[in-house]
């Protein structure tokens, strides 16, 4: 369950540590708290106005000991669940025992999980309800869908059950702080995404307001595949990484709270010391925050000479503050020692080198080498998997020699069960073999034969040719996405969004985003799109006879919406960006996502 | 949305709201209630059909004719796979109507795997088709159904009609609607002409293969294989695994399913001896799990480390292991020498790397880096003087310098600094070594030792 929060007037995120000659003429953002409300009232009304409601249950598969004669589930449209609900409902029955369910499914219901409670006899017995919660705020410029399998659903399965969704949350954004004047897009998921919106826009009723979202660019994840895998080393990108962070929330183990107990901890702007670290890349967090607790003791120290009446307004005034960040802080340096200490102990350096020579192509046998023998120490399965997705997108697909060994050897060293998890990473085109054209369909129809079903045989045939190729070094070429090297990068004065991954590279999704928004369009990325494997548009708002009227300040506030997920570490450079050119991003996404969570929903080795 | 609140819990759970009813008529509830109440209506007399005239579709057919059923059972079928077993069986389901309870009649177990058979069209009385028969196009009834309005899919009954329907649904984009027609097309065509019809409709085709993904009903190759994963036993899950074998995998592939189903045979013969644990190995370390399904790697690791040195005619020993399952020499080397090092048999990492030459000098060689190989042994608490050794292999002189320098090394250190003929460092270094020691006479000595020709 969401906290209910109360519209909490926030502390506008002001003066960070770096940057400070950025633009000071940012707009203001539009205020989110009213999206949690809506959700959280349309929940009240349908548990409120049609049921009582005892008890809510969390889903756990298992069965229910409960003596309630109704029961309530909140679920995701997930076949699976509703075939578990639907195995309690006809236990019930099968006992004699008589009760009511209902559904909400959250945020619509599939017809398919209907077909199921008809298919399984239950349908009747259980009742449906949507619960159109689409939009999760997690910061000021944070919107999340918290839909984290409509990764694998639309770009793996192909499955478009999600675009809907996306459009609803887009229409609802709109009908509330739009009307958009440009939309841009790249992607084939982005381009069904705004169709989608705008017939359900059509649909509506039209209002005019004030707009307050003056552009929005929809993206597809696989437009990027490559930023998500590499290793996150801004500070909040790092907590990401290593503690993962779930709705705006971390639980900090004892190894960073330096007691026995775990602590939740919120991490938003609203956390002071957070918000001027969650930017900056890691290398500059420690002396940041020495600086900060040196501060705290001078400040700590004013009460000695005080008189009772200066230690009365002390205590009243500012003492509360100070223990709050002295707390905040104690927290955030644990959480940074626990970071080193992890990273050092798995050799991250190494791992950093070997990314940056992946990205910049040079020395790619010895990466080739590094990532063997990574296997076959059998370190971290994730890591090896990242690192021969990086080989494989940068090199445009690996030779088939170093294909067929690298697989053997991480079947051997992971478990031979990984055959599905390299299927699948095939046909994303993230880890493929080079090869000409022609004999990737001859192998794959092979490969592609189904078991009981020879009707079915050329099934992956269809999916072979989604495998595309990545282009990147020609891409990275053109938007000169690899800084010269040599040149000494300065990260405490970042000049460009490569600090993000210690100036080695700067993100192609959000170099594509500035590119864009500098153009206003795509002109003269005809080349790029090309190789992006296009599906990219620019068009223009309806508000045309107001368009004078629009605020110019909405004008520099745009939407990004990430279709598949994206990183802490996009969203970073996104606020650099931001800064430098004066604009103020809101990153509205499927899911937050980092390169575990992306290649473990690829997995395959569990039932 | 998983922070709750102490507060919100009380919310949740004391909450007392007006009753609920469950005979609402609202718009949704009357979808909702479709299928019930068609069930109900073959069964009664339509008091209300008036209309004697039976409908007839441009084709012919009439509509809504009532399905030929018993008069007061429906039955309802549903088949399900259960293809490991190698057959099929068919789970009859019952509904009585006027009780509308449950109850599984019987499970006929049939042993032809094509059988497969559909639940028979719910059809909506006559009356009721009226209402439904106003004529949506395919467009119409595609996004009645995205907004979740009532629709009827009962009218698009020729092939054409169906094709319609899909291609529209499919360029909404909306895969809701997509597979909710897919599930209708599966009920109303046959598997063969559905699949003709979706190879060329790429979109509705992968749509379709998910569905049944997730419904458990159909398996790709690798989906088939994927089974095991559900099954404990390893008796059985061996068993399966050698079923597969005879699956058209990819060479490649087939090579790996090979290994798969060796590997655990080898697993489990080594587990009956292992369990009991009677030699003194097991005594001195116990096992801290069994390794059944554990990766090949680690299987070659718990190898060296139980069952080191055993002839190669044995399953558990490393040297059948390695050449049963083609392990590289560098992985080989790697996965011996940390179970070795583990265990602190300093003589046996060092014969992993000595090689004679022709002439019978012993030599160290190895297909890692001997730094890796530091690495390895040092986080096994090597002592100083066989770590030294290993340092002192490092080829890379600006590698073993800092190597030796991490682990204080001293000779070393010294000794590289007068390969490099660097007197400035080798002065530098001397203030990091104890004074008067036998590091600092070294130094001492070779500074003074005028026939080095230093570089500095």
């Amino acid at each position: 369950m969401y906290v209910i929060q109360a519209a909490a007037v926030r502390g506008r995120c002001a003066g960070c540590l770096m940057a400070q000659s950025g633009r000071r003429d940012a707009p203001e953002l539009p205020d989110f708290s009213l999206l949690k409300r809506l959700a959280r009232d349309q929940l009240i009304y349908l548990l409120e106005q049609q049921h009582e409601v005892d008890k809510l249950y969390k889903v756990e598969l298992k069965p229910i000991v409960s003596t309630a004669d109704q029961l309530c589930f909140l679920i995701r449209p997930r076949i699976q669940t509703v075939k578990w609900i639907s195995d309690v409902v006809n236990l019930d029955k099968a006992a004699g025992r008589l009760r009511r369910y209902k559904i909400i499914f959250t945020p619509q219901k599939f017809y398919a999980c209907e077909a199921v409670l008809e298919e399984q006899g239950v349908f009747g017995d259980v009742t449906c309800d949507e619960w159109a919660f689409y939009l999760l705020p997690l910061d000021d410029d944070i919107i999340s869908l918290e839909l984290p399998e409509f990764f694998r659903e639309n770009f793996l399965e192909g499955d478009q059950r999600w675009v809907g969704a996306a459009g609803g949350a887009l229409r609802l954004i709109h009908s509330l702080y739009g009307p958009f004047s440009k939309v841009y897009g790249i992607g084939q998921c982005a381009k069904m995404v705004y169709e989608s919106w705008r017939e359900q826009v059509e649909d509506g009723e039209q209002k005019t307001q004030q707009p307050e979202i003056g552009n929005v660019f929809l993206i597809d994840r696989d437009v990027d595949f490559i930023t998500p895998l590499c290793s996150q080393v801004v500070y909040e990108g790092l907590v990401d990484d290593i503690f993962r962070i779930k709705c705006g929330s971390v639980e900090f183990g004892p190894e960073v709270t330096s007691s026995d107990k775990s602590i939740k901890v919120m991490l938003n702007s609203q956390d002071k010391v957070f918000n001027e670290i969650r930017n900056e890349h890691f290398s500059n967090v420690f002396g940041f925050l020495s600086q900060k607790a040196r501060n705290l003791q001078t400040a700590y120290d004013k009460r000695r000479g005080m008189d009772i009446q200066q230690m009365k307004a002390f205590v009243s005034e500012e003492l509360k503050g100070l223990k709050q960040e002295h707390r905040l802080l104690s927290l955030h340096i644990g959480a940074s020692e626990c970071i080193m200490k992890k990273k050092t102990k798995q050799d991250f350096q190494e791992l950093l080198k070997t990314e940056h020579s992946l990205l910049e192509g040079f020395e790619v046998r010895e990466c080739v080498s590094f990532i063997e023998e990574h296997i076959n120490r059998q370190i971290s399965m994730i890591d090896s998997l990242r690192l021969l997705c990086l080989l494989s997108l940068t090199e445009n697909g690996l030779l088939p020699k170093d294909y067929r060994s690298l697989k053997a050897q991480y079947l051997q060293s992971y478990g031979i069960e990984h055959l599905l998890t390299f299927s699948n990473l095939k046909q994303m085109g993230l880890l493929v073999e080079q090869q000409p054209g022609e004999t990737l369909t001859v192998m794959e129809s092979k490969v592609g034969k189904l078991v009981n079903d020879k009707t079915a045989g050329k099934l992956t045939d269809a999916f072979s040719s989604l495998a595309k190729k990545s282009n990147f070094r020609a891409l990275s070429k053109r938007l000169v996405l690899i800084p010269k090297s040599g040149e000494e990068y300065d990260l405490r004065v970042p000049r460009d969004m490569a600090y993000i991954f210690s100036g080695a590279y700067v993100p192609l999704s959000c170099k594509l985003i500035e590119q864009v928004l500098e153009r206003d369009g795509w002109t003269g990325l005809e080349e790029i799109t090309r190789m992006l494997n296009g599906h990219e548009f620019a068009v223009s708002g309806g508000a045309n006879g107001t368009e004078s009227r629009i605020k110019a300040d909405s004008q520099r506030i745009v939407l990004v919406m990430f279709l598949g997920g994206c990183t802490y570490s996009e969203i970073s450079a996104l606020r650099f960006l931001g800064r430098e050119r004066g604009y103020k991003f809101i990153v509205v996404t499927t899911a937050i996502t980092n390169s575990g969570r992306l290649l473990e929903a690829l997995l395959d080795n569990h039932p | 949305m998983s922070r709750a609140k102490p507060e919100d819990d009380e919310y949740w759970n004391s909450s007392k709201f007006s009753a609920f009813t469950f005979d609402d008529e609202d718009d949704e509830f009357t979808k909702m209630k479709e299928s019930k109440r068609a069930v109900n209506s073959i069964l009664v007399d339509d008091d209300d059909d008036d209309d004697d005239v039976e409908k007839v579709s441009w084709s012919g057919e009439p509509i809504g004719s009532k399905p030929n059923l018993t008069p007061c059972f429906f039955f309802f079928f549903c088949l399900f796979y259960n293809i490991h077993q190698g057959c099929s069986s068919l789970v009859l389901e019952i509904y009585q109507p006027a009780l509308f309870s449950f109850n599984i009649l019987a499970v006929i177990s049939f042993t032809d795997t094509s059988t497969r058979a559909y639940a028979p069209e719910l059809r909506k009385p006559k009356s009721e088709c009226k209402d439904y028969m106003s004529d949506w196009s395919p467009e119409e009834t595609v996004r009645r159904m995205r907004k979740g309005r009532a629709y009827s899919l009962e009218r698009f009954r020729s092939l054409q009609d169906k094709l319609l329907l899909l291609d529209e649904a499919v360029s909404l984009h909306d895969g809701n609607v997509i597979t909710a027609v897919l599930i209708y097309l599966k009920r109303s065509l046959s598997k063969e002409i559905l699949f003709r019809e979706l190879m060329v409709r790429e979109v509705a085709l992968r749509h379709y293969v998910h569905y049944l993904k997730e419904m458990g009903e159909q398996k790709l190759l690798l989906m088939q294989y994927k089974e095991h994963l559900n099954i404990k036993d390893e008796g059985r899950r061996r068993d399966f695994l050698k079923s597969c074998l005879s699956l058209p995998f990819s060479q490649d592939d087939a090579m790996h399913v090979q290994d798969h189903y060796t590997l655990l045979e080898r697993q489990i013969i080594i587990e009956a001896n292992d369990k009991r644990g009677e030699a003194e190995i097991f005594r001195k370390y116990p096992r801290k799990a069994s390794i059944l399904n554990m990766p090949l790697i680690t299987t070659l690791y718990y190898s060296c480390f139980y069952h080191y040195g055993e002839p190669e005619g044995t399953f558990s020993s490393p040297a059948n292991i390695r050449k049963t399952f083609r392990i590289s020499e560098k992985q080989y080397i790697l996965t011996a020498l940390g179970a070795r090092a583990k265990l602190k048999s300093w003589f046996d990492v060092d014969s992993l790397f000595n090689t004679k030459n022709w002439l019978g000098y012993t030599k160290k060689r190895s297909p890692i880096g001997f730094h890796r190989v530091v690495d390895i042994l040092q986080k096994n608490n090597a002592p100083a003087q066989v770590l030294q050794e290993y340092v002192n292999l490092i080829d890379d002189p600006e590698l073993r310098l800092s190597l030796a320098q991490k682990y204080k090394c001293h000779d070393i250190v010294i000794d590289t600094y007068k390969d490099l003929k660097d007197r400035q460092q080798l002065i530098v270094y001397q203030g990091k070594v104890e004074r008067g020691s036998h590091e600092d006479r070294k130094i001492e000595e070779l500074i003074n030792n005028m026939q080095i020709r230093w570089k500095n």
